[in-house]
């Protein structure tokens, strides 16, 4: 190459300031920081860093607050929409997420999630969705697919005795305080940049305080799947999605 | 001709995942045969084929890339 190209007005794309430069803790390959970057590249561009108030869940993105550069709030396992919820209503000028695991959300959470979403409270709800509890090493969660196998379930989960898995962001949709319900993956640049918008179009809907925005990201978890990233990613688009179709579910009417 | 870009990795950040090597049309990255401080072996470039289109930087999980494209 004959010319440097590495000059600041060639740029197009860096870090965004709203993470910090903290080394991430997941696994490589893993979706959360793809999915933290969306999120931080949206506030950045909204510019409502300033504003922002994040509630980090306990799982394996408990470490949240260590990476987004706004102010946080650690909550009890499953309890971030009851926090966010208690933030929003003290501070209802500022822009509040949550930031949850499906283990979080859709299990020992399931209750805060579901009331918080009935109540419409305008809270941002980011769901990761990897079908598995990551930081406990791999047991099977409410969102575990039929006969995928986790370490408490080394036979497969057996739909009879188990119950069939979790299906929690159409579940939402059906209540009327949900705003804007869509689900999202992170593996491959253009779900990325989907993603980012819909997480952009669910912090702006929360100006309207029209109820509960709540973006799913369907996640790999390529620890405790054992597959290495790449088969990981492969993995999760035939299995993963057939039965978690991307999308939006509920779109409020355009005017 | 596709405009000319270059990427800047943050090797020491990298923890050689190859979502970045999958997601690069041009095939323009590999790990390379040494490890970082963790461990790692870490994504390098290897030919001057980048376009500058960042979608390793999008897909990176820890954003450890920088991208540049000629104006």
């Amino acid at each position: 190459m004959s010319e440097n190209l590495i000059k600041p007005e060639n740029l197009v794309y860096k870090k965004t300031d709203v993470l910090t430069d903290r080394i991430m803790h997941y696994c490589p390959g893993c979706g959360h920081g793809t999915a933290h970057r969306m999120l931080a590249e949206v506030i950045d561009e909204l510019g409502i860093q300033n504003e922002t108030i994040g509630v980090a869940p306990v799982g394996c993105s408990v470490l949240a607050y260590y990476y987004f550069n706004v102010d946080m709030q650690e909550a009890a396992h499953g309890r971030a929409p009851a926090v966010a919820t208690g933030i929003k209503r003290v501070f209802p000028e500022k822009y509040v997420f949550t930031y949850q695991g499906d283990g979080d959300l859709a299990a020992i959470g399931t209750a805060e999630t579901i009331h918080a979403c009935n109540r419409g409270e305008n809270i941002l709800i980011v769901f990761v969705n990897n079908g598995i509890y990551g930081m406990t090493g791999g047991q099977m969660a409410p969102t575990t697919l039929e006969g995928m196998k986790s370490s408490t379930s080394p036979f497969g989960r057996d739909v009879k005795t188990m119950g069939a898995p979790l299906k929690i962001t159409e579940l939402i949709a059906q209540l009327p305080g949900t705003y804007f319900v869509t689900r999202q993956a992170v593996h491959k640049p253009a779900n990325v940049r989907k993603a980012k918008r819909a997480l952009k179009k669910a912090m702006e809907y929360q100006k309207l305080n029209k109820g509960t925005c709540f973006v799913e990201i369907v996640s790999n978890c390529p620890s405790n799947w054992k597959m290495t990233p790449a088969q990981s990613n492969k993995w999760m688009e035939e299995n993963m999605f057939p039965y978690y179709p991307l999308g939006d579910i509920k779109v409020p009417e355009e005017k | 001709m596709a405009k000319r870009g270059d990427v800047v990795i943050d090797i020491e950040k990298c923890k050689g995942c190859e979502v970045c090597i999958t997601a690069c049309p041009n095939n323009v990255l590999a790990l390379a045969p040494e490890v970082n401080n963790k461990g790692y072996h870490y994504a390098v470039k290897v030919n001057s084929d980048c376009i500058g289109c960042a979608n390793c930087a999008v897909v990176c999980p820890d954003a450890v890339i920088t991208v540049y494209r000629e104006k």
